[in-house]
């Protein structure tokens, strides 16, 4: 037992060391370059807007605020993206550069109502 | 109920079918139940905890806290498995043969419970934070406590059935190539959830995308289907991979096939 407890102690440093020395890595300057921002509000469990036009082959945020009083995740297969928003809480959440067309984005936890797309061109 | 029961079902799945393939790899290990039953009591502690604290972590790191603790838990799990895997490449005949000789669980492998540990309870953990925080939502939306207990359980019964029979489909496979078979799919799971874990680098801005998607296999196989979905868990499927995620997954697969091959020829 003790030397489950010892391996499992060290393996468990050691992927934390890694880690720590992974994400040190990553977290070089971000590119400070501007990045053009659009705002998604989510109300009642929809979308605003519902569609959203963005410009195509350019790298852009989506600044998502939840107004609601409950969590929503903000999910789009299409775009690979998801991330939860808190009530009254607000994420951002890169994308792109993307090629002109169609992409749906919908709320997980409401996906009934919480339906939209973003529009590139 | 539907609504609630959906959503559970999805998240228990993905958290499952890790644990199946997990347990199927640590197959013979003596005393092995009590580390997955102890991986999932972990995981739901450590869910409610994170649930309690989301607001917290997404704070952290200048608001891309969330992202960069998804990747954290994604990238401990990849490490865990694997070390499990280039340990397992050069055990796994003598642990056959010990496990013809004695006809069931041997001494050898002990070290692997603790991959079995961590890996189920970080399924669990990441899976669950997302269903407290949607039960806590329904909840206090106004869903009654009898759809709610509802979902749960037809969620989790569900999710936790297909769990097992991929698990007793596994142990179907001869012992002769067991480990060989677990070994690959615990590679290309590993892989897999590095590149969703560079994914989550990727939407904070961590990482470069470097191509989005680099190309669309969603007309061949939606990530929405049942088998898309299932691939998605099990290999890392997705129909739209980043550059990044693509590259990333090929230096996992990379790194532990080399990784397995050094060690076989150690042995």
């Amino acid at each position: 037992m003790t030397s489950i407890l010892i391996y499992y102690g060290r393996s468990l440093l050691g992927a934390a060391a890694l880690n720590a020395a992974l994400l040190t890595a990553i977290f070089s300057p971000a590119n400070a370059a501007e990045v053009p921002e659009f705002n998604l509000v989510i109300k009642d469990h929809f979308y605003k807007p519902s569609e959203l036009s963005v410009p195509a082959e350019t790298k852009f945020r989506l600044r998502v605020t939840n107004e609601d009083a409950t969590p929503e995740e903000f999910e789009s297969t299409e775009l690979n993206r998801e991330s939860i928003v808190l009530a009254k809480r607000t994420i951002l959440v890169y994308v792109g550069p993307l090629h002109a067309g169609t992409y749906s984005f919908y709320g997980d936890f409401h996906r009934v109502t919480a339906q939209g797309r973003l529009i590139v061109k | 109920m539907i609504g609630v029961s959906l959503l559970v079902f999805r998240e228990v799945l993905e958290a499952a079918l890790i644990i199946s393939i997990v347990s199927a790899a640590t197959r013979g290990v003596a005393r092995r139940e009590w580390f997955v039953f102890g991986g999932v009591a972990l995981g739901i502690a450590g869910a409610f905890l994170v649930a309690l604290s989301a607001d917290f972590i997404a704070s952290l790191a200048g608001g891309g806290g969330q992202d960069l603790f998804n990747a954290g838990v994604l990238l401990t799990a990849v490490i865990m498995i694997g070390w499990h895997v280039t340990w397992m490449s050069s055990h796994a005949r003598e642990m056959v043969q010990q496990m013809q000789a004695v006809g069931g669980a041997v001494k050898q492998g002990q070290r692997s419970l603790t991959v079995l540990l961590t890996v189920v309870a970080l399924a669990v953990l990441r899976e669950g934070s997302e269903v407290v925080l949607f039960l806590y939502g329904m909840a206090a939306g106004g869903v009654g406590t009898a759809a709610l207990v509802g979902g749960i359980l037809l969620g989790v019964g569900s999710g936790g059935l297909l769990g097992f029979i991929l698990y007793r489909g596994l142990l179907r496979v001869p012992l002769k190539y067991f480990f060989s078979v677990t070994n690959i799919m615990l590679m290309v799971l590993a892989a897999g959830l590095a590149s969703t874990a560079a994914g989550y680098l990727v939407q904070s801005d961590l990482l470069p995308a470097w191509g989005t998607p680099l190309w669309d296999t969603s007309r061949l196989l939606s990530d929405d289907s049942f088998v898309g979905k299932s691939l998605g868990i099990l290999a890392g499927y997705k129909s739209r991979p980043e550059g990044i995620q693509v590259l990333v997954y090929a230096a996992i697969l990379g790194a532990m096939s080399i990784g397995t091959r050094m060690q076989r020829r150690h042995a």
